[in-house]
């Protein structure tokens, strides 16, 4: 019988920086690495469903120049030359199409790679394939794909959240090392802490965003994720970074989260002051992840760390707030896709005008969440409404963003549960809009305020058996103290 | 009770250019009804006279060396277009479509 965890034995059972070691030591090929995580997918993807295109030859052919540029004695171009990865589906390639999990943009062939795809092949990272999510990246269970549902490795009957659930459940099945996802209210953290895996959302500006398919521009951040705080950390050490073709790209050092990780393995946290958020320990919430999460508290104070509360009132309208910024920006951002100069052009039988054919694509494009948001966005932006909604929105955005300052003058990082219970099945919230958007009310402060923030494997809660994630924040530039924190819990439990 | 009707979600959906049909206008009436009416909880924070925030850093125009740089080609550009013709992308017709 095949088991969709990641295995015991065997390549796949191996972290990246272990595969790395091997491989740069010339006691495996890339090419062997890669062949092994292929075989993986081939041998689960049927069921788990977490990728949208497998580049097999593509993927190989980066396997062999590595392999080919060690064996000719060169350094390996990076910590990381060799292990391959899984790239969510929102990143543009120019050797795989880019469909953003849309019919709008079935086949797609992009006309240049992201810069995190670049940085991805210049550092020797053999790309496996593109991964599942919800449409546009608008959703938290990966349901809202047009190309189907991605299961989670854990229980086959749940979702691995979204988001970015096929990086995650990649992850979780042993069909990659390493994954890239994006996460503009939670998507790499939130699907990270159901598939018991770790997650990061780098400070915003700190990873291009050329070549990220665009939701809302002020929140999305591509970001590094993997099975381990140290993989976690080496991935996303090559690719954040300035980049001249991102305007909100920020120029400055990358802050150094390998050493972080590397620091934080020791278990020791003497001396760090972790904020708990008032507003996040809740009574209502799963008993088994409260639980757990109260556990992990104990755990941190039993490695060193000293406990603060911290009283952030207006995290309590963050779910408000975002789900008008974000629909508004995304109202804006998806009327490129009008049928003209790519993606899917529907009605023109020579009967209809330009737009019309732009309202026939777009209607035959888009599924229903994607429709659903730009409608909200459109209604907040009209005349008579503007102030009500979206400058009102952006005001509370200040609020929280001042409730983190107030926070990390108490605390070197905050701490909350990533998600307020465990994975649900597929199909309990697909009816609810609502109710799917109130599953990621943990994560979406953050992106509000443009910091950074990580989801780090927590155990299992012991109501579902289920994994639960601790999210860890800090504030904007410090992303190594998610690392050092991170790095020092992930040691605590082993 | 509903604040946002059938018709108020047709008016959005003209300006939105997406032509949904009138199943999709009455669920994503009642549907977009109640996640407005969840949403205008900004409404009850208090948060006069603060400034509002469009980004999280302040964002100064970046500016680059006028210098050449090389961009997609015509042909890049065309490549994944709907209808070509001349170089150039074909569009339905624009002109004269209003009676």
């Amino acid at each position: 019988m095949t088991t969709y965890t990641v295995p015991e034995t065997g390549l796949t059972s191996l972290t990246a920086a272990e595969l790395a070691e091997k491989i740069h030591s010339r006691e495996i090929t890339s090419r062997e690495v890669t062949q092994a995580h292929l075989d993986r997918i081939a041998e689960t993807d049927e069921t788990i469903n977490a990728f949208l295109h497998v580049g097999a030859d593509e993927a190989l052919a980066a396997a062999d120049a590595v392999d080919a540029s060690l064996d000719q004695g060169e350094a390996p171009a990076s910590a990381l030359a060799g292990v391959p990865l899984a790239l969510k589906d929102l990143l543009t390639t120019t050797d795989a199409p880019t469909t953003a999990a849309s019919k709008m943009l079935e086949g797609w062939m992009s006309p240049y790679d992201s810069t995190v795809t670049r940085k991805l092949r210049e550092a020797g990272i053999p790309i496996l394939g593109k991964t599942n999510l919800d449409e546009f990246a608008m959703g938290s269970s990966t349901e809202n794909s047009a190309y189907g549902v991605t299961r989670n490795p854990y229980d086959l009957d749940r979702t691995p959240g979204g988001s970015g659930g096929g990086s995650s459940a990649a992850l979780a099945a042993g069909q990659a090392p390493l994954a890239i996802g994006t996460d503009t209210g939670g998507s790499i953290r939130q699907p990270a802490a159901l598939t018991n895996t770790v997650g990061v959302k780098p400070t915003y500006g700190t990873v291009s965003r050329y070549g990220l398919i665009a939701a809302a521009s002020s929140l999305d951040q591509a970001g590094p994720t993997a099975r381990t705080v140290l993989d976690t950390a080496l991935l996303h050490e090559i690719i954040a970074g300035h980049d001249s073709f991102d305007a909100t790209s920020v120029d400055r050092e990358v802050a150094p989260v390998v050493a972080a990780a590397r620091d934080g393995a020791t278990g020791d946290l003497s001396g760090v002051k972790v904020g708990v958020v008032k507003q996040f320990d809740r009574d209502g919430w799963q008993p088994g992840v409260m639980d757990n999460y109260h556990a992990s508290l104990e755990q941190l104070v039993n490695q060193g760390a000293e406990l603060v509360e911290v009283d952030c009132p207006h995290f309590d309208d963050a779910l408000a707030a975002y789900y008008l910024i974000m629909p508004c920006e995304v109202s804006s951002n998806l009327a490129r896709f009008d049928g003209m100069r790519y993606g899917l052009r529907a009605g023109d039988d020579g009967s209809h005008s330009a737009e019309d054919v732009m309202s026939l694509s777009r209607a035959e494009g888009f599924g229903p969440e994607v429709k659903r948001r730009i409608l909200i966005g459109t209604y907040a932006l009209s005349v008579g409404y503007y102030d009500a909604y979206y400058l009102q929105a952006q005001r509370v955005r200040t609020l929280i963003a001042r409730d983190f300052t107030a926070a990390f003058e108490k605390a070197d990082v905050l701490v909350t549960p990533t998600t307020p219970t465990t994975a649900f099945k597929l199909g309990e919230k697909t009816s609810d809009p609502l109710e799917m958007y109130n599953f990621d009310l943990c994560t979406l402060p953050l992106n509000l305020a443009g910091l950074c923030g990580m989801s780090v494997p927590a155990g299992v809660a012991s109501d579902t058996e289920l994994p639960v994630g601790l999210q860890i924040m800090a504030p904007a530039f410090a992303d190594d103290r998610l690392y050092r924190v991170g790095g020092a819990f992930e040691a605590g439990r082993r | 009770m509903s604040e946002i009707s059938r018709d108020e979600v047709a008016h959005l959906a003209k300006l939105s250019r997406l032509a949904l049909s009138d199943d999709e206008l009455k669920k994503f009436a009642g549907q977009i009804d109640e996640i407005v009416a969840n949403v205008s909880a900004v409404q009850q924070v208090d948060a006069d006279g603060v400034e509002p925030m469009s980004h999280p850093h302040s964002i100064t125009t970046s500016m680059r060396e006028d210098v050449v740089v090389p961009t997609l080609t015509a042909e890049q550009a065309l490549d994944q277009a709907p209808a070509v013709e001349d170089d150039r992308f074909v569009v339905p017709q624009i002109l004269g479509e209003e009676q």
